[in-house]
């Protein structure tokens, strides 16, 4: 299945994008996505304990599953007002 | 009709369609006398002990707008017949210019004080937006809480806060 993932902040820095498409395994969780990004940019896992998720724009947990076409948002500590 | 509660906008804010909004809410209430209180968060020249430039807001619109209502709901489910508008900015902003506009419409001052206090709380707790600080000689991305709504502990500080 195919996912949308999107960034913010210093994640979307780190990364070098806002928006971004993943194929992932059938049974796969917010937390697989996640773990798939840090391996590509090792400079994420530093926020593995700190992140926010969303998916479909509803907060959401790490353990969550995602259905094909669900866009998953990562967060980094928030810093609005 | 009138402004909408909770937005996210690149431009400029404004207070008057906020306190509309919430004012609108508290006509045919039981209560025949109110009271709103608004807030208004600007941009500080300094930060930590940098000279901050400007400041550049991002947000993930969708969910900032849906963590308005949420707080909007708490503050109603605390302070009863209470009411709260919200309007953050996005995109670049100078020393000065509101980031941040709230208002809040009770029946009693004191809630609709409170109820202003608790929302800039826990938009800061909750809310998925971001501050870009440009600094002289630098830039920084700035973070704060790890947003969880369901952290029962973070919503007792802000109501702490309010009620102080």
């Amino acid at each position: 299945m195919r996912v949308k993932v999107r960034l913010f902040a210093r994640l979307r820095d780190i990364a070098g994008a806002a928006d971004l498409a993943r194929e992932l395994p059938g049974g796969a969780t917010a937390g697989t996505v996640w773990n798939l990004l840090a391996a590509e940019h090792p400079e994420l896992a530093a926020y593995r304990g700190a992140v926010s998720v969303a998916v479909n724009a509803e907060y959401a947990r790490m353990d969550a599953r995602i259905a094909d076409g669900d866009e998953v948002a990562f967060l980094p500590p928030v810093s609005g007002g | 009709m009138g402004a909408p509660a909770f937005v996210v906008t690149t431009d400029p804010l404004e207070l008057e369609p906020l306190i509309d909004a919430v004012a609108r809410r508290l006509e045919g209430a039981p209560a025949s006398a109110g009271a709103v209180t608004s807030f208004l968060g600007t941009v500080r020249n300094e930060n930590r002990g940098r000279r901050v430039e400007r400041l550049e807001y991002e947000a993930y619109e969708p969910l900032a707008v849906k963590s308005f209502e949420r707080i909007a709901a708490e503050a109603a489910e605390r302070w009863p017949d209470t009411h709260v508008a919200v309007h953050h900015r996005t995109g670049a902003l100078a020393i000065g210019e509101a980031s941040v506009a709230i208002a809040a419409a009770s029946p009693h001052r004191a809630d609709a004080f409170a109820a202003c206090r608790y929302a800039i709380e826990r938009i800061k707790q909750i809310a998925p937006i971001w501050k870009h600080e440009f600094f002289e000689g630098g830039d920084v991305w700035i973070e704060g809480a790890t947003a969880d709504p369901d952290d029962e502990e973070a919503r007792t500080r802000a109501l702490q806060a309010a009620c102080a």
